[in-house]
């Protein structure tokens, strides 16, 4: 029975040998071709029971050509000969079709790190081990009269991109993911992980966390809103890392001038560091990005200081310089992304972030956070799913869920304790932040 | 495509299925964009497949894939048995559809003028025209402009008998100016904000937008706004331009009134819902001004279709009526819990992904009054207009929302432009404070193309049809 279960990726050499065939095809001056192909699986629960199971195949075949100083993009979902001439024919139409535009330049070969992203559990695992998981995850929620919800899942990827300037890299992956909110008559509490190797997702471990937090935050009482001194789970500022990133680490964001980030200039907490690195093992690595350059680790804030911007080919060719690894697949008008984010840990342990805070929140998680001012950094979101009261260094009480509106940099300008630990919050679209909990001097909770 | 689909039904009730539907999908896509004065991309993508839904002891399992090939079939209908087997082992209480659905026909969006066939060049030189009304403007730093367009074609067909064919097309654009000083980015955008105004149409719907006559405006208020003074803080008279509206009716009554959510069907992600059964028809969700409808019969609305995914036909029905909580959004397998029939709203994200509770074209419905005479009748008041950012709790309680532009009333009189405009509410307290709408004449039907539900997440396109609005005793100025 196991067989049909595992994950069905074409063959590298096959995969390779079609996207070199494609480009010798092509009757562009250059030609790009990136293939994405991915087998996952989903098994939702709610109510103590898996209520959605889903499984999908799906391939994407992508094509940039250019041509005469115009470019073209078309894609298909499929992986043959007919529609790799229609997906080339298509992007060539486009091309001649359209006024000259802005060409982003295609990188010429260069070498990528080798890092190792594939489990062979992952990619084999079956229905019955995700349903095994989930029930084990229901009946313990059951035995404390609770009721569990979540989603596990597991998949297997490769991402491989080639061009007519003689790139050619291949990746491939795996990933598995679990999240769980348990609730009770009067609350709910929240957790998850994620893994390259399914076997590192121990059921025990989140059931005790996420049933915990739940037990702690019922009958929530509300609070008077303002400003208090926080502890910010892991989530929470896996959260706000990737908010940053999409506001401020882009260099498209600061060439038009819309970025928070001020090189050179001290914009947090001394003590705050902040990198992207795509091959750290303890990430969730990719050696190269989606236009086939390798990716570069860079630091974004260092000891406070804004150090640092992420490009793309075509930022960098702004610039005057190298891309450093963070494109998105063309046509792309959104600039480079980092997605591979680190914040350097601490020296506290996380269970004693809260000992020397006299009146404060903690706060589990955020939700629906959004960007209300961009060059200020502000966001606005609610806490969600285990917001305590804080008093003479421990937690008291849980407290209703409250909304803020602060400002990233000044938030973390104020951190006053950092976790020596950290931990892995896989992102649900693209990439992954390791991140420590945080103690932070001032937060502003508007309602 | 007939084939592969009474293959896979029969493949899954040979194999144990109670209950199987297929879905097959082809989606085309073109999408280009315009950045200062330049084409900066166009591209075109295609997806095709199919998903298979079966129920095996009053359990669900899915299974989907792009290769349209009977071996195929074979293969994920096996994976979708198997994965309902496992769901069973774990599964809470067995899944009651109701009564059958034996839905059959053919239905296509109403379309003067074919997208797909309108030359590029024709799309492109419109998105540079507005691009030079917006360029024309001194202070304007970015300039974008965007089109989209949509045709997809799906099959339906289902074990009870039902077999429906669907053509559904999808034109979309917007334009937005930026500008920038040392400590602030502002932006304006045309028709609606983050990309584009979207609907169930052909080109003539991008032309009746008339982008290049708004460049200039927007371009103009947009560097007006870098010197505008912020929006004060303070308890006021709060009136919202239709699409603002729009986007406040998509939080907090759409998402709230969806029926998987009500039973925490999405409490892992999304969240669940304050508008638990037990309000249904005693909550005083608003003022007797309000009243919102669920109609997958608006023309133009993203919303609009023949039939759900599901098989069940297309319709209108009441969510909130005059003041009054009186329905919800429901799926067959929802519905048939509070002994109702599915109101059709279930669409999935294409061949790959279930059918989930999705809004249809959930609208406020037109009342008698005019922006122009809210004005009038506000002593000290704000009034703002298209959506910046948006953000609210995951029961649907607690919102907060900015818009791009905003102007201060005095005195029944527009006063001063004003910058990083937001408000806050509750939601029923908020809908309760609602003491005008506008009439037919204001109301429009707003497409929006991100919605976000599920896991593995999808997208769905929506829409809401609606007009200017007042409330009263608002919170707004939430940034100091
Ligand atoms: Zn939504």
């Amino acid at each position: 029975m196991k067989s049909i279960e595992v994950a069905r990726l074409t063959e590298e050499g096959e995969l390779k040998r079609f996207m070199v065939g494609l480009l010798q095809r092509s009757p562009a001056q250059q030609t790009e071709v990136m293939v994405t192909e991915w087998d996952s699986a989903l098994t939702r629960f709610a109510n103590n029971g898996i209520h959605q199971n889903v499984a999908e195949r799906d391939v994407s075949v992508r094509v940039r050509v250019v041509k005469d100083g115009k470019t073209g993009v078309a894609s298909i979902n499929q992986m043959n000969e007919s529609a790799a001439s229609d997906v080339l024919n298509r992007a060539v139409a486009i091309a001649e079709l359209q006024p000259k535009g802005e060409v982003v330049p295609m990188p010429g070969p260069a070498k990528s790190q080798r890092v190792e992203t594939w489990s062979d559990a992952t990619a084999s695992a079956t229905p019955e081990e995700r349903a095994d998981f989930v029930e084990a995850i229901c009946a313990r929620a059951k035995r404390a009269g609770l009721k569990a919800f979540g989603a596990y899942s597991t998949g297997a990827e490769q991402l491989a991109i080639a061009n007519s300037l003689g790139v050619l890299h291949h990746h491939r992956s795996t990933k598995a993911t679990v999240n769980s909110v348990v609730m009770g008559e009067a609350g709910s509490g929240y957790a998850d992980r994620g893994a390259i190797d399914v076997r590192q997702l121990d059921k025990n471990d989140l059931a005790d966390e996420v049933i915990d937090k739940a037990q702690r935050n019922q009958n929530a009482q509300p609070i008077e809103p303002g400003v208090y001194e926080v502890v910010l789970e892991e989530y929470a500022v896996a959260e706000m890392l990737e908010f940053m990133s999409f506001t401020g680490f882009s260099a498209l964001a600061a060439q038009e001038d819309r970025s928070f980030m001020r090189p050179g200039e001290r914009i947090t907490g001394e003590s705050v560091n902040i990198w992207d690195d795509g091959v750290d093992p303890s990430g969730v690595p990719t050696p190269f990005d989606f236009e086939g350059v390798p990716k570069q680790r860079v630091n974004l804030i260092e000891g406070g200081v804004a150090s640092g911007l992420v490009y793309d080919m075509q930022t960098a060719q702004r610039a005057g310089r190298q891309s450093t690894g963070h494109g998105l697949p063309a046509p792309n008008t959104e600039g480079p992304f980092a997605v591979n984010l680190f914040m350097g840990p601490g020296t506290t342990p996380k269970a004693d972030l809260a000992s020397d805070i006299k009146r404060g929140i903690w706060v589990t998680r955020f939700w629906y956070v959004r960007v209300v001012h961009p060059k200020a950094s502000i966001i606005t979101g609610m806490t969600r799913e285990g917001t305590f009261l804080i008093e003479n260094g421990r937690i008291t009480r849980p407290v209703k869920d409250l909304r803020f509106t602060q400002s990233m940099l000044d938030a973390l300008n104020g951190t006053l304790a950092i976790s020596q630990s950290t931990k892995l919050e896989i992102s649900e679209y693209l990439g992954a932040a390791r991140v420590p909990a945080v103690r932070l001097k001032a937060f502003t909770f508007t309602s | 495509m007939k084939d592969l689909a009474e293959a896979a039904l029969n493949a899954a009730q040979i194999k144990g299925a109670a209950y199987a539907d297929v879905r097959l999908d082809e989606r085309v896509q073109q999408d280009i964009t315009v950045k200062n004065g330049q084409l900066a991309a166009v591209s075109d993508d295609a997806s095709e497949g199919f998903g298979v839904r079966v129920l095996v002891d009053g359990a669900w399992g899915f299974a989907g894939s792009a290769r349209l090939k009977q071996d195929e079939v074979q293969e994920v209908v096996e994976r979708a048995i198997r994965i309902a087997r496992a769901s069973a082992r774990a599964r809470s209480v067995p899944v009651d559809l109701g009564p059958p659905v034996t839905s059959r026909g053919h239905y296509r969006t109403p379309v003067e003028r074919d997208p797909f066939t309108v030359p590029l060049t024709e799309k492109v030189e419109l998105l540079l025209r507005a691009d030079q009304a917006m360029g024309a403007v001194k202070g304007v730093t970015i300039r974008e402009g965007s089109m989209e367009f949509i045709k997809q074609t799906k099959v339906f067909a289902s074990t009870e008998g039902a077999y429906t064919e669907q053509e559904l097309y999808e034109s979309g654009a917007g334009i937005e100016a930026t500008a920038t000083s040392p400590d602030e980015v502002q932006n304006r955008s045309y028709p609606n904000s983050f990309g584009r105004h979207q609907g169930a149409g052909g080109y003539e719907y991008i032309t009746a937008l008339e982008l290049d006559r708004h460049g200039q405006r927007i371009g103009e208020e947009a560097v007006a706004l870098l010197l505008a003074p912020q929006c004060p803080s303070g308890v006021r008279t709060l009136i919202l331009d239709a699409s603002q509206v729009a986007l406040q009716v998509h939080e907090s009554c759409g998402h709230p009134t969806e029926l998987d959510r009500v039973f925490g069907m999405e409490a892992a992600y999304a969240g669940t819902s304050f508008m638990t059964p037990e309000k249904l028809k005693h909550l005083q969700y608003g003022s007797p001004k309000v009243s919102i409808t669920a109609d997958a019969l608006t023309p133009t609305g993203l919303g609009t279709f023949g039939w759900d995914d599901e098989g069940v036909p297309a319709q209108r029905s009441f969510l909130i009526q005059e003041g009054l909580f009186v329905g919800y959004l429901t799926s067959r397998e929802t519905a048939s819990v509070l002994g109702q029939q599915s109101n059709g709203t279930m669409r999935a994200d294409g061949w790959n992904r279930i059918p989930l509770i999705r809004m249809t074209n959930v609208s406020l419905q037109p009342g008698d009054s005019t922006l122009e005479q809210m004005i009038a009748e506000t002593k000290d008041g704000v009034y703002m207009e298209t959506n910046r950012s948006w953000s609210i709790d995951d029961k649907r309680l607690n919102f907060q929302f900015g818009t791009q532009l905003a102007y201060e009333i005095v005195n029944g009189k527009r006063g001063r432009m004003l910058k990083n405009a937001t408000y806050a509410g509750i939601t029923p307290e908020f809908w309760n404070s609602c003491d005008a709408v506008g009439g037919k004449s204001e109301w429009q039907v707003w497409g929006l193309a991100n919605c976000g539900k599920g896991q593995p997440p999808q997208v769905a396109h929506v829409a809401h049809g609606a007009a200017p609005t007042r409330f009263q005793n608002v919170k707004v100025g939430i940034l100091k």
